[in-house]
């Protein structure tokens, strides 16, 4: 499968006089490969919309390498932005123009046929609104407008950031059903979002950023298969069982929390391996169970932001790379 | 070229640009009105009226002249005009009534629009109007697409930075000349009518012609380096407010600060800092400053002020200097800085 959108090493700095040096981004990876939905997912400040912006050319890099298509970028990104529809962070419009008024501007700049703008518009549910100024628009209806100005080009490459801030939950499906068929057209998909539930359900795979570098990258399963961490749930017959079972497992080196009705066990490779341990000592389970993580569990650990009883995270306040579990380790901040 | 359709396009729809517009010719239009009814046309009935008006005005100073010498002879007599110092003469016939001829009908004639002679303030008028109008559209043109995120998405569509800003600057000016040609057109037509219905249109040689046309001409370069000027300035800011700021601003301190301040320093030719008068010398051809605190003494013993010559050269040199400073810090950072 090829990339449709490679990053190597990508480094932004911002300086300040007062507040040093803060590395917006610091040797940040990824890789997307067609005919993917990829989410892209990050706490705040992490670098995500860095990322988008850098790749689309708004903001300069420090360092490191991105190409789109095959084509490096920036050089070459007047060439291959017709193959790329964006929508970076908050949707901005020109409040006095009406919805279709900006984009069949943003059809004339990028020489796009007019026709495909009621296309869009239809198809982000916003034909009949279509002559209304942005300004009357609710934050959902900018966020369907932004949608179609992306998908205006009939892209390759369709980036979305945030794509489901301020939609109602029937726009969140349908944002849902939409990003799906894209894909299933043959688009390629990155989508940046904070709606884990939603990157879980529609992405094939992920990439998640933490304090400007990847912290976790690869399809959803296999990230969250990594980071389930090997538990498994036993449950006995007996409950008066537990002991000698928790008893017979730890000989065996698996790790074991005891419980009033079950057993957690952690590092366990092959469950069945639990199940032949224990018939071995005349004990016989009732319920074996690898337990699943989902992909908020995996982001807070990952991320080091889960929120503490008592305390206040602050933005920036993460994990660096290697760092993992650490909570709150790293102030990723404004530093030396 | 689809860009440079977009951006005419675009400058159409905006309301801004579209309400600024016709405030401008509203104000054209008054002015224009204004003139119409301040102005007669001068006849043979006008003519006489004026001609009895000096008459009287004649009579009315002989009366005044023979009261004022009785009044002189009264008090000399009475020996009252000791106390009257310096109220007349020593010699009462010398109080004497003016010759007719020193006061003139012309004077008592209405105002009358002499195509030929006012036509050029006109155009000086129109320029300064539409400068205003260019500025402000001009700033607004780009500094509203900052400011709303606008030009971030017509970034992500064309992602050459300095392309876009020139092709937009080529929109905005394309615009105003189409503006401004058909604003002269009915402006030119306009004092033509009030020429020929309030006043005089003769003397209208094809020099008297040429010499407006390049009047015009320097007006119309005077209107796009203003427009230049204000999108520059709202580019730079990445805001309107950023160009009309820096405009109150440049008023406020540079001109009106300023020229107190010569003022009170006793500077000679205070106007030369100031920059209404390097558009006006940029329009004339030539503004002259005058210093009454000095005295050129003549060889018939008169005393002439100080004189300074502000031409068009020298209003251009400010004014390419101000705009090239202005633009090219624009383009500078528009190649440079993020678009965050």
């Amino acid at each position: 499968m090829s990339a449709v959108l490679e990053i190597e090493g990508l480094r932004k700095t911002y300086k300040s006089r007062r507040q040093g040096v803060r590395h917006a981004l610091d040797g940040f990876d990824m890789r997307v490969e067609q005919g993917q939905v990829h989410g892209f997912l990050g706490p705040n400040g992490s670098g995500k919309t860095t990322t988008l912006r850098t790749l689309l050319g708004l903001i300069r890099p420090n360092g490191g390498r991105m190409a789109i298509l095959g084509q490096e970028v920036p050089a070459a990104l007047p060439a291959v932005v017709g193959q790329v529809g964006a929508i970076v962070e908050s949707p901005q419009f020109f409040p006095h123009f009406t919805a279709r008024d900006t984009l069949s501007l943003l059809a004339g700049a990028g020489e796009v046929p007019q026709i495909r703008v009621d296309e869009v518009l239809e198809l982000v549910g916003l034909r009949d609104r279509a002559g209304e100024r942005v300004k009357t628009y609710s934050l959902g209806m900018k966020q369907r407008l932004a949608v179609a100005s992306a998908l205006l080009k009939n892209p390759k490459l369709l980036i979305l950031d945030e794509p489901a801030n301020g939609l109602d939950p029937g726009g969140i499906r349908e944002m849902r059903t939409l990003t799906r068929d894209l894909a299933a057209s043959g688009m390629t998909v990155l989508l940046s979002s904070h709606i884990l539930g939603e990157i879980q359900l529609i992405c094939d795979s992920v990439t998640i950023i933490s304090l400007g570098r990847r912290v976790a990258f690869g399809p959803v399963d296999q990230v969250l298969a990594e980071h389930s961490g090997g538990a498994v749930r036993v449950r006995l017959e007996a409950v008066t069982d537990l002991p000698a079972a928790a008893d017979a497992l730890s000989r065996a080196g698996v790790a074991v929390t005891a419980h009033p009705d079950h057993l957690m066990l952690a590092g366990v490779e092959k469950p069945a391996q639990v199940s032949r341990i224990l018939a071995g000592q005349g004990l016989y389970v009732s319920e074996l169970a690898p337990v699943t993580v989902d992909l908020e569990s995996v982001f807070l650990e990952l991320t080091s932001t889960a929120p503490v009883p008592g305390q206040h995270r602050q933005v920036d306040q993460s994990t660096r790379v290697g760092d993992a579990g650490q909570s709150g380790a790293v102030g990723g901040g404004w530093g030396a | 070229m689809s860009l440079y359709r977009t951006e005419l396009r675009r400058l159409g729809k905006r309301r801004f640009a579209r309400w600024a517009t016709v405030l401008g010719l509203l104000v054209l239009g008054a002015v224009l009105v204004g003139v119409f009814f301040t102005n007669q046309k001068i006849g043979p009935e006008q003519q006489a009226a004026a001609q009895r008006q000096a008459e009287q005005e004649y009579q009315q100073q002989v009366r005044w002249a023979e009261q004022e010498r009785k009044a002189c002879e009264q008090a000399k007599a009475s020996g009252q005009d000791q106390q009257q110092e310096g109220r007349f003469p020593p010699d009462c016939e010398m109080i004497t009534p003016p010759p007719p001829e020193s006061i003139e009908a012309r004077w008592f004639l209405p105002s009358t629009f002499d195509f030929r002679a006012s036509f050029e303030e006109m155009i000086v008028t129109f320029t300064a109007i539409l400068a205003l109008l260019g500025f402000v559209i001009g700033a607004s043109f780009v500094g509203a697409e900052w400011s709303s995120g606008g030009m971030m998405n017509l970034l992500l569509w064309r992602p050459q930075r300095l392309t876009v800003l020139l092709t937009k600057l080529a929109a905005l000016l394309t615009g105003l000349v189409a503006v401004t040609l058909a604003a002269a057109t009915l402006w030119t037509a306009g004092f033509w009518i009030v020429g020929t219905l309030r006043g005089t249109t003769e003397k209208m040689t094809s020099g008297a012609w040429q010499s407006f046309a390049l009047t015009g001409l320097r007006g119309l370069v005077l209107i796009m380096v203003a427009a230049t000027i204000g999108f520059a300035l709202a580019s730079l800011g990445r805001h309107t407010a950023m160009a009309l700021g820096g405009a109150i601003g440049a008023v406020v301190v540079g001109q009106f600060g300023l020229g107190i301040v010569m003022s009170m320093a006793g500077a000679r030719f205070v106007e030369a800092w100031l920059l209404p008068t390097y558009g006006l010398a940029w329009m004339t051809k030539k503004v002259t400053l005058e210093d009454w605190n000095a005295c050129n003494a003549t060889y018939y013993g008169e005393c002439k002020p100080a004189t300074f010559d502000l031409t068009w050269q020298h209003a251009s040199i400010l004014f390419s200097v101000v705009l090239v400073l202005a633009l090219g810090s624009a383009l500078v950072t528009m190649r440079r800085r993020d678009v965050a």
